[in-house]
């Protein structure tokens, strides 16, 4: 049977988002408590978590979170680490051996930062010279995968039930000011860690549910912009698009989203704001590849906040709710009254209708939204 | 006259009893087929001259016609059958060229035929066209690759001009000349109604179709026929044709009697003599040359319209593509070799170019490949003979197709093969007024527009069921396509997997 990666598979799933405004930090818990309650949601092969906050010691370095299928492979990928970056530290990242977790890969954990002498001779940005090296490593270094590599933040996933996933890697350990997590019900899968969600990318997570029939249009879009879809997950696609969007070509979240659920054409002739109109159809007409078609609903989680999104039918369920200053996202209300009885407002939005969470330090200074 | 070695094509059985002896058959018939016997107070019919057009048929009030396949036999023979010694024949007897109308009509592989679509199951689901919104609407032009934003938010640059098609077919250059007058009407009426485009071919714009300028396209050819300032102007896009899928590297000739009044003042010709394109431009020699062409249009309407680009589909297709993105066109457009015509030499129409399945499958992934694929629309053509031909050319990569053979079998053409002779009995491949009259553009146009309704439901339907409730996420998206009976090869240029995979 080929891995994930090697061959497409379609699955349904649940996810879960809290986010403290404040950017005040609290432990996984809750958000295990808020996805475990969706258990049905998903068939024990796929679970994770993505927390930002967490390393507030290595802040300025990049946490490479990294699988690996045997010690031969991870000694080949510390060669190239070492030749490309500087690794301020390394271990292994803390697990706790439970029954229900089986055949864990190897899996490590590095704060780096680009070598000077190799960035310089590169020319790129930072963070395009660790994108490339990412990417170099997910392609071509068999047997290893990053799945993590933002700033102060982290992906903890792999195959099992997510509320086994958040016990094993001892997520009430860990204090972030945002949680996402991920039930997932894959149709098929010989169950491989990397293929587990949340998926990211750099300072990028997304934990997703749903089928997107864009898929291949989405995936040759990016391509062109030299992402490789190693895993050929809807996920993986949604975070290059994201980073194509917004890191590339630095348009603003807003922007980016009116491209990605772009609005019906009969909605925008309607709009009596010729600006608006006028500009939702040059984005329309450029980024039409973009546009994200079939079910799902997304967390997007970035430092500074996140965006909660459907698709433009609202084909998967989205709730949102509000309790002092925590935002709450999930698949379904009860897994967010599991942990927050009394919320002050609970609301599903619209399809295509996103909902944006920023930390109240970003919202002060961003032009980025 | 020496022997002719010819036999009919056709034989025209009369069901006597049938006949009423009305003689509309023989008013009908522009190859004089048929004739009255007074003696015997019969109609009779010529075998020799019938084309197999129906129109006899069709128009007989007691259905006492059939016209079928002549029967004559020539000795089994799987390498000489009875076309090739036919086409001997006439070539020993004329010396010319031999000349074909409408497309190949040989047995070559139909890749649409070739692919499967796919649909939703349960993981997610089918979308009902009648209950949600579902879109269609495709916007032909270039594209940059970024929109800057300045720090306020503000668009920094103003969209470059995009032609708007409310569905993703518009009718395929034919020009005045090769059709008629009604033709024309018809597709420009039905083009206006759709909320799409017709293409005006290389014949001139006639000065009573300058109305439907918003739904036009006019095309410059080899022979820049019709071609002025205010002709230019006159439509949305401007479309360059340097060839044609029947014919690659050759050009046109509308042979003299074609040329009347009308025609002479819409093609800035002479009553009566031969419009005759040559095969390439002679201002294009290369592709530095279509460039400055690509930009003398451009200057010439203000940079305010969309310049297409036509090519037949040619092995080397691909790479003439990125040329012709790069060389600045907005619409890239690629004819394949099953494409009609009104005329093209025989040997060339069945021998050169290739199929547009596998033209526009190199050309989309080379210019995905070079990066460039989403600053150029992408229009294909070549024998799209109904929606999910569409489907599938969406799928592999195209924006928009064109349609020619099918908008004229709408309109009545009976895919007899004959246009070149001017006589067309339905009105179409014709400049002969007492012919032309027959096609009411009032009642015509109107099927035009019922053809392109259906397919386009039928498309919405297939897009649904797909999971898809925009075109915009089919283009390209060659997951949604499964090849059938094809080899690896076949499979790898078209950029699909085999059924079952």
């Amino acid at each position: 049977m080929l891995r994930e990666g090697k061959v497409r598979i379609p699955s349904g799933c649940s996810i879960s988002g809290i986010i403290d405004k404040t950017g005040k930090r609290f432990n996984g818990k809750d958000i295990i408590k808020s996805i475990g309650l969706m258990h049905e949601r998903s068939n024990g092969l796929g679970g994770g978590f993505a927390a930002y906050g967490i390393y507030p010691d290595y802040k300025d370095f990049y946490a490479l979170h990294i699988f690996y299928d045997n010690l031969n492979i991870k000694k080949q990928t510390d060669n190239f680490l070492n030749t490309y970056f500087d690794i301020e530290y390394n271990e292994a990242i803390p697990t706790k051996s439970i029954p229900e977790i089986l055949e864990q890969p190897i899996i490590w954990r590095y704060f780096v930062y680009p070598k000077n002498a190799r960035l310089k001779d590169t020319r790129l940005s930072e963070t395009d010279f660790i994108f490339k090296y990412i990417m170099i490593i997910n392609r071509d270094y068999d047997g290893a995968y990053v799945f993590s590599s933002g700033k102060n933040m982290g992906a903890f996933k792999g195959v099992g039930y997510p509320e086994d996933i958040g016990e094993f890697y001892m997520l009430e350990n860990y204090n972030a000011y945002m949680w996402t997590a991920h039930g997932r019900f894959p149709t098929n899968t010989p169950g491989w860690w990397g293929g587990a969600h949340p998926f990211t990318l750099l300072n990028w997570s997304i934990v997703h549910n749903g089928e997107i029939s864009s898929y291949d249009t989405n995936r040759r879009f990016v391509e062109m912009y030299g992402y490789v879809c190693n895993l050929q997950t809807d996920t993986e696609v949604i975070t290059y698009l994201f980073d194509l969007l917004v890191r590339k070509h630095h348009l603003s979240i807003k922007r980016t989203i009116q491209a990605i659920v772009a609005p019906f054409w009969d909605d925008i002739d309607a709009m009596a704001d010729s600006k608006l109109k006028n500009e939702l159809k040059y984005i329309r007409a450029v980024y039409s590849p973009a546009l994200i078609n079939g079910p799902f609903s997304i967390i997007v989680g970035f430092h500074g906040g996140m965006i909660a999104l459907n698709d433009r039918i609202k084909l998967r369920p989205l709730v949102i709710a509000e309790y002092n200053s925590k935002v709450y996202v999930s698949s379904e209300e009860s897994a967010i009254k599991i942990i927050c009885n009394q919320p002050d407002r609970i609301w599903a939005p619209e399809g295509g209708e996103p909902v944006i969470v920023l930390l109240e330090e970003t919202k002060k200074g961003a032009s980025m939204i | 006259m020496s022997l002719d070695f010819d036999v009919p094509s056709f034989e025209i059985l009369r069901n006597k009893n049938k006949c009423i002896q009305c003689k509309v058959c023989i008013r009908q018939c522009a190859n004089m087929v048929h004739f009255y016997d007074k003696d015997d107070n019969i109609v009779c019919s010529n075998n020799v001259y019938c084309v197999n057009c129906h129109r006899c048929v069709t128009l007989c009030p007691t259905k006492a016609l059939i016209v079928r396949k002549y029967p004559l036999e020539f000795r089994e023979n799987a390498n000489w059958n009875g076309a090739a010694i036919r086409e001997i024949y006439k070539q020993a007897k004329s010396g010319g060229v031999l000349l074909s109308s409408m497309g190949t009509t040989k047995a070559f592989p139909i890749y649409w035929d070739k692919m499967l679509l796919n649909a939703s199951q349960v993981t997610n689901p089918s979308i009902d066209p009648l209950r949600e919104p579902m879109e269609t609407k495709v916007l032909i032009g270039r594209k940059p690759n970024v929109i800057p934003f300045d720090d306020n938010d503000e668009l920094k640059t103003t969209m470059p001009p995009q032609i708007e098609l409310n569905i993703p077919i518009m009718f395929a250059g034919m020009s005045y000349g090769s059709i008629s007058k009604n033709a024309h009407e018809s597709l420009a009426r039905a083009a206006t109604e759709l909320g799409t485009c017709y293409n005006t071919g290389e014949g001139g714009l006639h000065k009573d179709f300058y109305k439907y300028g918003n739904n036009t396209i006019v095309q410059v050819a080899s022979g820049r026929f019709g071609v002025h300032k205010d002709y230019l102007n006159a439509g949305v896009g401007i479309e360059i044709k340097i060839g044609q899928g029947a014919k690659p590297g050759i050009g046109g000739h509308l042979p003299g009697k074609k040329v009347g009044e009308d025609v002479s003042l819409t093609r800035m010709i002479p009553i009566g003599s031969d419009a005759i394109s040559p095969a390439p431009h002679h201002d294009i020699y290369s592709i530095e040359d279509l460039r400055q062409l690509i930009f003398s249009l451009k200057e010439t309407t203000e940079y305010r319209k969309p310049i297409f680009v036509k090519i037949a589909a040619v092995h080397n297709a691909a790479a003439i593509a990125s040329g012709i993105a790069r060389a600045g066109a907005d619409a890239i457009v690629i004819d394949g070799f099953r494409g009609g015509t009104g005329a093209a030499p025989t040997r060339i129409r069945d021998n050169v170019g290739i199929p547009i399945e596998l033209a526009l499958a190199s050309i989309d992934q080379r210019l995905h490949e070079e990066g460039i694929r989403n600053c150029v629309s992408l229009i294909i053509s070549g024998s799209i003979r109904n929606s999910s031909d569409i489907v599938k050319a969406i799928a592999l990569g195209a924006d928009a197709v064109y349609i020619g053979s099918a908008a004229l079998i709408a309109l009545g053409c009976h895919m007899c093969h004959s246009c070149s002779t001017g006589k067309c009995n339905w009105g179409i491949a014709t400049q002969d007024p007492s012919l032309v009259k027959r096609l009411n553009p009032d009642i015509m146009y109107k099927r035009l527009i019922n053809l392109i309704t259906a397919w386009n439901h039928e498309i919405q339907e297939m897009l649904g069921g797909m999971g898809i409730n925009a075109i915009d996420s089919l283009k390209g998206n060659r997951l949604m396509l499964r090849g059938i009976g094809l080899n690896e090869k076949e499979l790898h240029i078209l950029g699909i997997k085999h059924a079952g995979e």
